[in-house]
């Protein structure tokens, strides 16, 4: 590495390494994919439970409330790269493997969801009381609450708590990928720093800055669209 | 029509004790008047209304609407029962996110009827209230006494036999509350619907009401008979009352 490395020389570099650098987009596109989905269906429901058994509300239950709420600040309180490794028994047991993009789906799922939970239950409670309460006036039952009143008045609030989501989360899987998950902050790591090649450092970090304005920029506009507040 | 039996309603204090909202109240409100419920903050007015469609359960009595006791009713009969008894609001309480059209298409909805029934409804409410023309648009976009004729038009949607209207006009104008009174003055006398409104100004009263119970500390102190807006008031709350107004 002694001599000067030409721009030519970067760009030539990085144009052979083209395959890898799709092949880890379409790994992390994976662990996204599938920690974002998990997030929704589980952390969804959680974040909707936390929010319905707090006091005052539909389910008010101090007990489920509480308990709910300390298992979801359990996770949460874990380092992710020290939950990474305490789950490796469970993601052998789910996937059979530790190493790959599905492996490393397994942790970050499991992280996603009590941080959607808590997302999704502070968006909640930006609903007036009032107008849930009309709801219940009306005749509506809890399931009609929750699908026409709390995710009708909240989506737009899902919408930017979901772009915050995926983009902690893109950053998360990037630690994902060092112990064996893949991805582009696999590949920023073994070329950029174990190889020394810098060229693949800034490339990967430049792809990254990209696919954050594009989440939050689609974040936003979607989100704009559907208030109507 | 609507039979209050000894209803009472304890609330618990943040700081501690209770703190008895409606005391052993009894009220008949009869099948097509215009009831006012009036006395000044704390009186427990809201809370009766309340009572009305078991939004507040009673700690004992009996709340009879229409012939039946809803306090005996399961959870699911409670919900059929309550979309025979429209709400309106202070604060509108409209959905931010759906259109005027959609608000009052709400209650239907949630009682199941078809697509092509709510709409012919919708837009005979949306008439009733004088608001055809704004049936896209979003509540951000109406101003305040045209939210509260969306509100009066989801609550009169599904043909209920009683309108409880809790405030109705406080957070309007002295010009808008006069036109949302003779709103509801309206649909009393073309629908026949029992109207039960909570108000703390003797005007409101006068205006509409056909009889009304003068609430304080939890208690009915005097039934008012209201006759060409010149309210009959013995007790001595009731006339400073009608001085305030």
């Amino acid at each position: 590495m002694d001599e000067q490395l030409t721009l030519a020389q970067a760009l030539a570099n990085l144009s052979d390494l083209a395959p890898e650098i799709w092949q880890a987009s379409v790994e992390t596109g994976l662990m996204l994919a599938i920690g974002l989905s998990v997030a929704i269906v589980v952390g969804g429901p959680l974040g909707i439970l936390l929010y319905l058994t707090q006091p005052g509300q539909l389910f008010a239950n101090r007990a489920v409330n509480g308990v709910v709420g300390w298992f979801v600040n359990l996770v949460r309180s874990f380092p992710f790269i020290i939950l990474m490794v305490s789950l490796v028994p469970l993601t052998r047991l789910l996937v059979g493997s530790t190493i790959g993009p599905i492996a490393a789906a397994v942790p970050l799922s499991f992280a996603a969801i009590p941080y959607f939970a808590r997302l999704v239950e502070q968006t909640l409670r930006e609903i007036p009381r009032g107008v849930i309460e009309a709801a219940e006036a009306m005749g509506a039952s809890p399931a009609q609450i929750i699908w026409k009143v709390l995710l009708g008045e909240a989506r737009a609030g899902l919408i930017s708590s979901l772009t915050i989501l995926t983009i902690s989360f893109l950053s998360y899987s990037a630690v994902a990928g060092v112990v064996g998950g893949g991805g582009i902050g696999d590949l920023a790591i073994r070329y950029g720093y174990y190889r020394f090649q810098t060229e693949v450092m800034v490339a990967m970090v430049l792809l990254l800055v990209v696919i954050v304005q594009i989440i939050q920029f689609a974040g936003n506009h979607l989100a704009a669209r559907l208030d109507k507040r | 029509m609507i039979h209050l039996k000894n209803v009472h309603k304890r609330f618990r204090r943040p700081e501690g004790g209770w703190f008895d909202a409606v005391r052993d109240t009894t009220l008949h409100i009869k099948a097509g008047e215009i009831f006012g419920l009036i006395g000044f903050s704390g009186a427990g007015k809201s809370t009766l209304l309340r009572l009305i469609n078991l939004l507040e359960r009673p700690d004992h009595g009996s709340v009879n609407v229409d012939g039946r006791d809803l306090t005996s009713l399961s959870a699911a009969e409670l919900r059929r029962a309550r979309q025979n008894i429209g709400m309106v609001f202070q604060q509108f309480n409209l959905m931010a996110n759906r259109t005027v059209a959609a608000n009052i298409a709400f209650p239907l909805e949630i009682a199941g009827w078809s697509r092509a029934d709510i709409d012919a409804r919708v837009a005979e409410c949306l008439d009733v209230v004088g608001l055809a023309d704004r049936a896209g648009h979003y509540p951000a976009q109406l101003s305040g006494g045209q939210k509260q004729r969306v509100g009066i038009a989801r609550a009169l949607a599904p043909r209920p036999h009683v309108i409880l209207a809790d405030e109705p006009t406080s957070a309007l104008d002295p010009k808008t509350t006069q036109s949302i009174l003779d709103c509801l003055q309206d649909i009393n006398a073309r629908f026949g619907v029992t109207v039960v409104i909570v108000t703390h100004e003797m005007h409101v009263i006068r205006s509409i009401c056909h009889r009304a119970a003068l609430l304080d500390a939890g208690e009915v102190v005097e039934l008012l008979q209201v006759t060409d807006k010149q309210v009959a008031a013995r007790s001595a709350l009731a006339k400073s009352l009608l001085e305030v107004a």
